[in-house]
């Protein structure tokens, strides 16, 4: 039987013999490995890449003080993306699935429409939800558009939801009994993060602070992607890196905020619009500081 | 000779939904090709869509090509031109005579091109032209689009490969088995194709995988579900089921809750008990051949009691707090952006309520059928919205008709549902929706096209079924006001209703509603009048008649009013006319008709309408619109369209 971070292991290694990067988490806080800039601004331009990563999700509004068994206020998230996705994509998914020990000849694997979309990102893809006996194990996504831009190579975008997939493959019915490694659980590991942050996220978090915070971040995204000159000689070395970092920064605030009961239906789409217009700038700027410079050619 | 054609595009798993429309759309663009051909037939499964045809000839049919060349009286140099451009000799030509006079012309002999070239060039556009709602690209920008990625392409004319590429696939005799029982390349020939598949433990019939799953399903004991059975054949292909039990302790759940989750979230069947209770069991379908070791069922147990768990934690704590302490949280729930909130909505729908005739339990459940947008169980099972509702009203001990009328609102949600079952209910869901037309439309928020966010032509065709269905004789007119674009988008769904649905004829609708369509049960009365007076051989004369009456009023611009004067009339066809229509006057048309159309008959026949007397043709043109005005309520019988 596995254990939660053998199957981490195995999967990186998986991927690894498949010409993939192996990246570590991005270190700023992130609703879903999608987020990440080795997605969210990877799959942008004409340049082929591979990585995997596994990415903690937070989720502010899924916790349950850690009484649920199924629900999570962070998740661990396998993150893949090949771009361009090779035409054997799907095999290779299904092969790393029997890489930690499944046998798909005696399990059934259903393929079932699901198209993902991320409003505040200004992206979304054709897919499905990958169902391994009537579990949801994993989001599989052809990418199609991200922060409103066409993609040139189409990315194949794989998450396994990792707790599941332990959980499954070690017979347990809830997520916190599952085996880490080590001889630790994953309630050793985890239990008082979820307790804590559900404790903080629906009742401790100051309201007034969390928007102060959003309007900073914003206003340093916003600051500056207003610098960001697509005329200059000098753009390639303009960090429009920590700019995302901002705009990541305020996206969890406003997950936050939104566990917190603080933001209303109606300022919600508001909200998100503000969010999706700072990913959508910081992508299109993206695609345009990776393009190659035209060079003025003397008469 | 004649050749056996299979095509097979192998692709990446396709939606259910879209199979079998897509199949349809294949067999028009192969149809389209204008290739003769015996039998065709079309399968699929999700990963593959298939066209087989018997019979093409190996080489399309010789022609000749009709070239006009120049004329007769022509330079010989023009003519010895336009032959070389032919590649014969001028005495090749054949001379026709034309009305413009005789020209030169030259039958070209066009060989049949081979078949297997003809397809080769099409299919790419025959594939790439099968309709689908959604689309992706996945070869790069500017890609073909297709619903998935194709993966490989099968396409055989006799034992020839029809070679063409697409997508960076190049067409070949290898299909793909099972993704895991099966081998990934497979060589097949027209004649082993379908055999070879099921080798590779694929059943290509949709048909034959609907028949192994409904075969395995016992009648007596799982709830019929003719709809999961079509999905799972689509979802599948090669479909086994596998029985799987839950703990009855979830059996103290409500039956909607464990079917729902059971449908719609997990696609499994439903098993009853002898009463139709629920068993705590269930029938899922797996896409492999057999479960030996249990793993499937073990796997879909356990998804299953977390689901429940779930369901059971959400119930709850929703009772912790009741429907009526939930209203004012609804002010933080928004309807719709311009509309305000779902307390607005609330506390419009209890005054309609009162206004539509319903009574103390109307205006309650009116006022608490939309509390359950804020309870955990409807944030996690959004279609169960009304029903949740409903079973918490109950539990909470609101009364019956309160409770139903909540559970109910939302119907029907299409127009094979029933309607609510009490009145409560039903005048509950017409002041629902009525309030959602009447704001959306107010604000702009009109249907276009196929593009109908907020639901309106459901809404409105849900409130037409209930005022019929219900025998609810409101007046939809007034309760519709003065938006005339509301009022045309109700007149479309009225005629939908009686036409589509109930199977009236056009022309009857329009005959019945142009006397007035404010009270639809009163219309559905006229329109089942109507149909049965058209049986009758006198209807269809009487009807025509109605029509010439109609122009010869238009026509001289006759607006009606007065009485006809006795002593004007003529003796003969229109003072009989007259007799009969005052004999009969006040009768139902039913009983009239009969008697009423041959002096219809005569009257035309006979007796001219535009006579020179001013008054006399005031009289009869009086008489003629006293005789339309009589009938009319009942409908526009000008509308009819005759044969006559």
């Amino acid at each position: 039987m596995p254990s939660f971070q053998e199957i981490i292991l195995t999967l990186k290694q998986y991927w690894a013999k498949r010409d993939c990067v192996i990246q570590e988490p991005y270190d700023v806080e992130v609703g879903a490995g999608t987020m990440c800039p080795e997605t969210f601004l990877r799959v942008l331009g004409p340049d082929p890449y591979r990585v995997a990563y596994v990415q903690p999700s937070r989720r502010p509004a899924d916790g349950r003080y850690g009484d649920n068994p199924n629900r999570l206020y962070k998740h661990s998230q396998l993150q893949v993306i090949l771009k361009p996705a090779p035409a054997d994509i799907i095999e290779q998914y299904l092969g790393s699935l029997e890489a930690i020990g499944i046998d798909l000849r005696k399990h059934d694997i259903k393929f079932e429409e699901d198209n993902w979309e991320a409003p505040t990102l200004g992206a979304w893809g054709i897919g499905w939800q990958v169902m391994l006996d009537g579990l949801e194990i994993s989001q599989f996504t052809y990418f199609q558009q991200c922060g409103g831009i066409d993609l040139d190579l189409v990315p194949a975008e794989l998450t396994y939801g990792l707790e599941r997939l332990t959980a499954f493959l070690q017979v347990k019915d809830s997520v916190y009994d599952i085996e880490w490694g080590g001889g630790f659980t994953y309630r050793d590991v985890r239990y008082k993060d979820e307790l804590q942050y559900s404790v903080y996220n629906f009742e401790m978090a100051d309201i007034a602070t969390l928007w102060q915070l959003f309007d900073l971040h914003e206003g340093e995204a916003g600051r500056l992607l207003g610098m960001y000159d697509p005329k200059s000689a000098g753009k390639k070395r303009f960090p429009l890196l920590p700019a995302y970092d901002q705009v990541l920064k305020c996206s969890n605030l406003f997950n936050t905020l939104d566990a917190r009961g603080a933001i209303s239906v109606t300022e919600r789409q508001a909200v998100i619009q503000r969010v999706r217009k700072m990913a959508v700038a910081v992508a299109q700027a993206w695609v345009d500081q990776q393009a190659p410079v035209a060079v003025e050619v003397a008469e | 000779m004649s050749l056996p054609f299979l095509l097979e595009i192998g692709t990446e798993e396709i939606p259910d939904w879209m199979i079998p429309g897509a199949l349809e759309n294949l067999r028009l663009l192969f149809e389209r090709l204008g290739i003769p051909h015996d039998e065709v037939r079309v399968d699929a499964t999700p990963r593959r869509l298939v066209l087989r045809a018997e019979g093409l000839p190996a080489r399309q049919p010789d022609s000749e090509e009709r070239i006009p060349g120049p004329a007769k009286s022509a330079p010989a140099q023009a003519v010895a031109g336009f032959a070389r451009k032919q590649g014969i000799a001028p005495e090749e030509l054949a001379v026709e005579s034309t009305p413009k006079g005789e020209y030169y012309v030259y039958y070209k002999k066009v060989k049949g091109r081979e078949t297997k070239d003809l397809l080769g060039e099409s299919l790419p556009g025959v594939i790439l032209g099968i309709y689908f709602p959604k689309t992706m690209y996945w070869t790069g920008k500017g890609g073909p689009r297709f619903i998935r990625p194709i993966r490989w392409i099968v396409a055989l004319l006799g034992n020839d490969i029809v070679p063409f590429e697409l997508a960076g696939i190049r067409s070949g005799a290898l299909t793909s088995g099972h993704r895991r029982l099966g081998a990934r390349e497979v060589a097949v020939t027209c004649a082993d194709y379908e055999h070879r598949l099921r080798d590779h433990y694929v059943i290509l019939s949709a048909q034959e995988r609907h028949d192994r799953i409904a075969g395995q399903l016992d009648p007596g004991r799982v709830k019929a579900d003719p709809e999961l059975v079509r999905k799972l054949s689509y979802l599948t292909e090669y479909p086994t089921t596998i029985t799987g039990s839950f703990d009855p302790e979830f059996l103290a759940l409500p039956g909607e809750v464990l079917s729902t989750v059971m449908r719609h979230h997990q696609n499994y069947f439903s098993v009853v008990e002898a009463g139709g209770r629920l068993a705590p069991e269930f029938v899922a379908v797996m896409n492999i051949e057999s479960d030996p070791e249990g793993f499937v069922r073990k796997g879909n147990e356990r998804v299953l009691r977390a689901r429940f768990n779930d369901a059971r934690f959400f119930w709850e704590t929703d009772q912790k707090k009741t429907l009526a302490a939930r209203k004012q949280d609804l002010a933080h729930v928004t309807f719709q952006a311009k509309l305000g909130s779902y307390l607005g909505k609330v506390e419009r729908m209890m005054t309609l309520a009162a206004e539509l005739g319903g009574d103390a339990h109307a205006v309650r459940a009116a006022e608490l059928c939309k509390c359950d947008l804020t309870t955990e169980l409807v944030k996690e099972f959004t279609e169960l919205q009304g029903v949740v509702g409903g079973l918490y009203a109950r539990a909470q001990g609101e009364p019956e008709p309160v409770w139903q009328a909540i559970y109910d609102h939302y119907k029907p949600e299409s127009m094979d549902d029933s309607i609510p079952r009490n009145r409560t209910g039903q005048i509950v869901a017409v002041a629902d929706k009525l309030d959602t037309l009447r704001g959306c439309f107010r604000v702009g928020l009109v249907p276009s096209g196929s593009r109908d966010p907020y639901a309106l032509r459901r809404a409105a065709q849900g409130v037409v079924k209930i005022l019929v269905e219900g025998r609810l004789e409101l007046p939809l007119g007034e309760l519709i006001g003065e938006d005339a674009s509301l009022r045309a988008f109700f007149e479309e769904r009225v005629k939908y209703y009686f036409k589509e649905i109930r199977g009236f004829g056009y022309d009857e609708v329009n005959a019945c509603m142009a006397a007035g369509w404010s009270n639809l049960v009163d219309l559905e009365a006229r329109l089942e009048r109507v149909r049965s007076l058209r049986a009758s051989p006198d209807f269809e004369p009487l009807a025509a008649s109605f029509k010439r009456i109609k122009n010869i009023l238009r026509q001289a611009g006759f607006t009606g009013g007065g009485t006809v004067d006795t002593a004007l009339l003529e003796e003969g066809p229109e003072r009989d006319l007259y007799e009969e229509f005052t004999r009969t006057a006040g009768q139902p048309i039913e009983s009239a008709i009969s008697r009423l159309r041959p002096k219809v008959d005569l009257f035309f026949d006979k007796v001219l309408v535009n006579v020179p007397d001013e008054k006399i043709r005031r009289n009869r043109l009086t008489l003629l619109s006293t005789l339309l005005a009589e009938f009319s309520t009942i409908a526009d019988f000008s509308e009819i369209v005759t044969n006559s």
